[in-house]
C-alpha cells in the first residue's frame, strides 16, 4: 500500500519536473527568437550570468534584450495565461456552466473603463497610470456585478446574468468615453491595449504578476475537492460536507482578484480563460486536482507561443496578442474538438 | 443516533413553505413522506438533511442543533440524494461515487486504500461494480440513480435521505431501487409519490398538506380513503395486502372523486373572480 502511495506521490512529483522543465525550455526559446535571432547559448549563459552571477562572456546588447526585453515579457506572459485558464476552470466548475470565463465578472470591462478615464478623462490628474486605472476600474465592475448578483438571489444564474449585465454597463461606459472625447490617435491606443499587448512589460510587472499567479493556483489547487462536489450542483456539493458559502466567495475573490491583476498589465487578453481549461479537460478529465494544474500549464505555455508569434508573424510590428490568441486558438481548439469525438 | 424536527417552520421570502411540522426518524426504519405537489415534501427533505437551516424551530441530530454539528461532521453522518442532480461533466461511475469520501477527505488526510474499499462496497451494495468504468452519460435513469444512492451510501451515513428517488424510472426500476434501499443498513427518509410504493415499502409514513405535517403512522394508519380524499383529491379503496400481512394496496377510482375537483376547481375560479371583482 505504502508502494503505491508513494508510487502514485513519485508520479505526481515527476510529472511536475516535467511541466516545469517544459515551461523553462519554452521561456528560454521565447527569449531567443525574435526580430533578431539570439542564439540558445547565449540566452542560457544570460540567465546564468543573472541568476548566480555565472560571469560567462555575453553581447551587452544581446543580453540586454534577452533580460530586460524578451524575458521578462515571456515570464508575464506565462503568469497571465496560467492565472486566466486557472481562473476560467474554476469558474465554470463552481457556476456548472461551460461558457463561464474570467471576464465574465465584469473584469474586462470595467479594467477598459478605468484605462479609458485615466488616459482619456485624465482621471487621477496624472498621478495613477493605466495599468492602477484598469485596476481600480475592473474591482469597481466586480463589485458591481458581486452586489447585483447578491441583490438578484444568489444562484449559479444570477451571477452569470449580473455579469453579462455589468460587462454591458461598463462596455458601454468605455465606448461613450471613447466616442465622445478620444482622439482616433488615442482611440487606436486603446483598442490596442483592449486586445492585450505585452509591449511594455518588464521586470516590475514580474514581481507583481508571477506572486499573483502563484499564490491564486495554490488557493484554488486547494480547493480542487470542493470544486469536484460542485459536479451535480450545489446543494449536492452542500450535502457532501462543502461550506459552499465559503467557497463562493474564496474562489470567486480569487479569480477576480488574479484576473483583475493579469487585465490591468496586459489588458484583456480574450480566449484563454474560457477554451484553454476545456482543452485541459480534453487532456486530463473533469476532476480538478489535475485539471487545475494543467489548465495552468496550458495558458502558461499557449500565452507564450502567443507572444512569440504576435512579435513574428507581421515584420516590423507587433499584433495585439489577442488577435493571435485566437487565430491560432480557435482552429487548435477545433482540432482538439474534433478529435476528442472521435476518441470517446 | 436520532434525527428530529421540533416545531420546524421555513419560509421563502414571506412565504411559509413549511410551518410547524414536528417529526421524530426511529433509527433504523423506512420513512415513507407523502403528499400532493406543492406539500412541501422536498423542502422538509431539504430541511431534514441540514442543507437549509429551518427558518424557525429546531433539527436536532442526536438532540444537537444541526447548525452546531457543522457541515462536514453532517455530511459523514447523513447521505442525501436529491430529486433532479445531472452533470455535463465527464466522469466515470467510480469518480461520482468517489465524490461521497469528501467529507473524510482533507489536504492531510488524501484519498488512502480504505477510501477505495469504501467506494467499492457502495458500489456492492447498489449492484453497480461491473459498470465501474463506465461514463455517467450512457448510464440508464435507473443506473444513475443507484450511484446517486452509491455516492450517498460511501459517506458511510447513518441516515440515506431520498427525495423522490424513482421519479422518471419505468416500474422494474422503481421497485428494484425501493427493494435496494429497503435492503439497506441504514435509517431512510425517503419522499415517495406513489402511494402503493409508499404502502409497500415503509414501516411509517408522514402526510404532508400545505406545508403541514397532517398525520403521520403506519402505512395501514395513514392510507384510508378519507385521507386519500381531503389530502390527495382522489377516491380509493384500501384493500388489504393478503400476501404481506399488515400491509396494504390503494385501489383509484376513475371519475369518482373528479367530480369534487371540479367543483372545487369551479369554487376556486368563482372565488378569484369574486376577489378580481371586489
Amino acid at each position: 500500500m505504502i508502494g503505491l502511495l508513494s508510487l502514485a506521490f513519485t508520479n505526481r512529483i515527476s510529472a511536475t519536473l516535467v511541466a516545469l522543465m517544459l515551461l523553462c525550455v519554452t521561456l528560454a526559446f521565447a527569449a531567443s527568437v525574435g526580430e533578431t535571432a539570439i542564439p540558445m547559448q547565449t540566452v542560457i549563459n544570460t540567465i546564468a550570468n543573472h541568476v548566480w552571477n555565472a560571469g560567462h562572456e555575453v553581447d551587452v546588447i544581446d543580453a540586454g534584450i534577452v533580460w530586460n526585453y524578451r524575458l521578462s515579457r515571456a515570464v508575464v506572459a506565462a503568469s497571465c495565461g496560467a492565472s486566466l485558464a486557472v481562473a476560467g476552470a474554476v469558474l465554470q466548475g463552481l457556476l456548472r456552466n461551460a461558457l463561464a470565463d474570467p471576464y465574465l465578472l465584469g473584469i474586462s470591462a470595467g479594467a477598459s473603463t478605468g484605462a479609458v478615464s485615466v488616459a482619456i478623462l485624465g482621471l487621477g490628474a496624472g498621478v495613477l497610470g493605466l495599468s492602477v486605472g484598469a485596476f481600480i476600474g475592473s474591482l469597481v465592475a466586480f463589485a458591481f456585478v458581486a452586489l447585483l448578483s447578491l441583490q438578484a438571489g444568489r444562484g449559479t444564474g444570477a451571477i452569470i446574468l449580473a455579469g453579462v449585465a455589468g460587462s454591458q454597463l461598463f462596455n458601454a461606459m468605455t465606448s461613450f468615453i471613447v466616442t465622445k472625447s478620444a482622439s482616433a490617435e488615442e482611440a487606436r491606443g486603446i483598442m490596442f491595449w483592449l486586445l492585450g499587448n505585452l509591449s511594455g512589460v518588464r521586470w516590475p510587472d514580474v514581481w507583481l504578476a508571477l506572486p499573483v499567479a502563484i499564490v491564486g493556483l495554490v488557493i484554488c489547487f486547494g480547493y480542487s475537492r470542493a470544486l469536484d462536489a460542485f459536479t451535480f450542483g450545489r446543494d449536492s456539493a452542500a450535502s457532501l460536507g462543502v461550506p459552499v458559502r465559503r467557497a463562493y466567495v474564496v474562489l470567486i475573490g480569487c479569480a477576480a482578484l488574479m484576473t483583475a491583476v493579469m487585465v490591468s498589465i496586459v489588458g484583456s487578453i480574450g480566449f484563454v480563460g474560457l477554451v484553454i481549461p476545456h482543452a485541459a479537460r480534453f487532456f486530463v478529465g473533469t476532476r480538478h486536482s489535475a485539471l487545475l494544474p494543467v489548465s495552468a500549464l496550458i495558458g502558461a505555455l499557449f500565452l507564450v507561443c502567443a507572444d512569440v508569434f504576435s512579435r513574428m508573424i507581421v515584420p516590423g510590428q507587433v499584433l495585439p496578442i489577442g488577435v493571435i490568441t485566437a487565430l491560432i486558438g480557435a482552429p487548435a481548439f477545433a482540432l482538439i474538438l474534433c478529435h476528442g469525438r472521435v476518441l470517446r | 443516533m436520532s434525527l428530529e424536527l421540533r416545531n420546524v417552520d421555513w419560509r421563502v421570502g414571506f412565504k411559509k413553505i413549511i410551518s410547524d411540522v414536528t417529526i421524530a426518524v426511529k433509527p433504523g426504519e423506512f420513512l415513507g413522506l407523502i403528499g400532493p405537489n406543492g406539500s412541501g415534501k422536498t423542502s422538509l427533505m431539504s430541511v431534514l438533511s441540514g442543507i437549509r437551516p429551518p427558518s424557525g424551530g429546531s433539527a436536532l441530530l442526536d438532540g444537537q442543533d444541526v447548525k452546531r454539528i457543522g457541515r462536514r461532521n453532517l455530511a459523514r453522518r447523513i447521505g442525501f440524494v436529491e430529486q433532479q442532480a445531472d452533470t455535463i461533466d465527464r466522469i466515470t461511475v467510480t469518480e461520482a461515487v468517489s465524490l461521497g469520501r469528501t467529507p473524510y477527505l482533507s489536504l492531510l488526510t488524501p484519498w488512502s486504500q480504505n477510501d477505495d474499499a469504501v467506494v467499492d462496497d457502495a458500489l456492492d451494495a447498489v449492484d453497480m461494480r461491473s459498470m465501474k468504468d463506465r461514463m455517467w452519460h450512457t448510464l440508464s435513469g435507473g443506473e444513475k440513480q443507484r450511484v446517486h444512492i452509491a455516492r450517498a451510501l460511501a459517506q458511510e451515513p447513518e441516515f440515506l435521505l431520498l427525495d423522490e428517488p424513482t421519479n422518471h424510472l419505468d416500474i422494474r426500476h422503481q421497485l428494484g431501487i425501493l427493494e435496494l434501499v429497503r435492503r439497506l443498513p441504514v435509517t431512510v427518509v425517503a419522499a415517495l409519490h406513489d402511494l402503493n410504493h409508499a404502502a409497500m415499502f415503509c414501516d411509517r409514513i408522514a402526510m404532508m398538506d400545505g406545508g403541514k405535517l397532517r398525520a403521520i403512522g403506519t402505512p395501514q394508519d395513514i392510507l384510508i380513503p378519507e385521507n386519500l380524499r381531503d389530502v390527495f383529491g382522489v377516491s380509493a379503496t384500501v384493500e388489504p395486502d393478503n400476501i404481506h400481512p399488515g400491509r396494504c394496496m390503494i385501489r383509484y377510482h376513475a371519475g369518482g372523486t373528479n367530480t369534487d375537483v371540479v367543483s372545487d376547481f369551479a369554487e376556486m375560479k368563482a372565488d378569484t373572480k369574486k376577489d378580481r371583482i371586489a
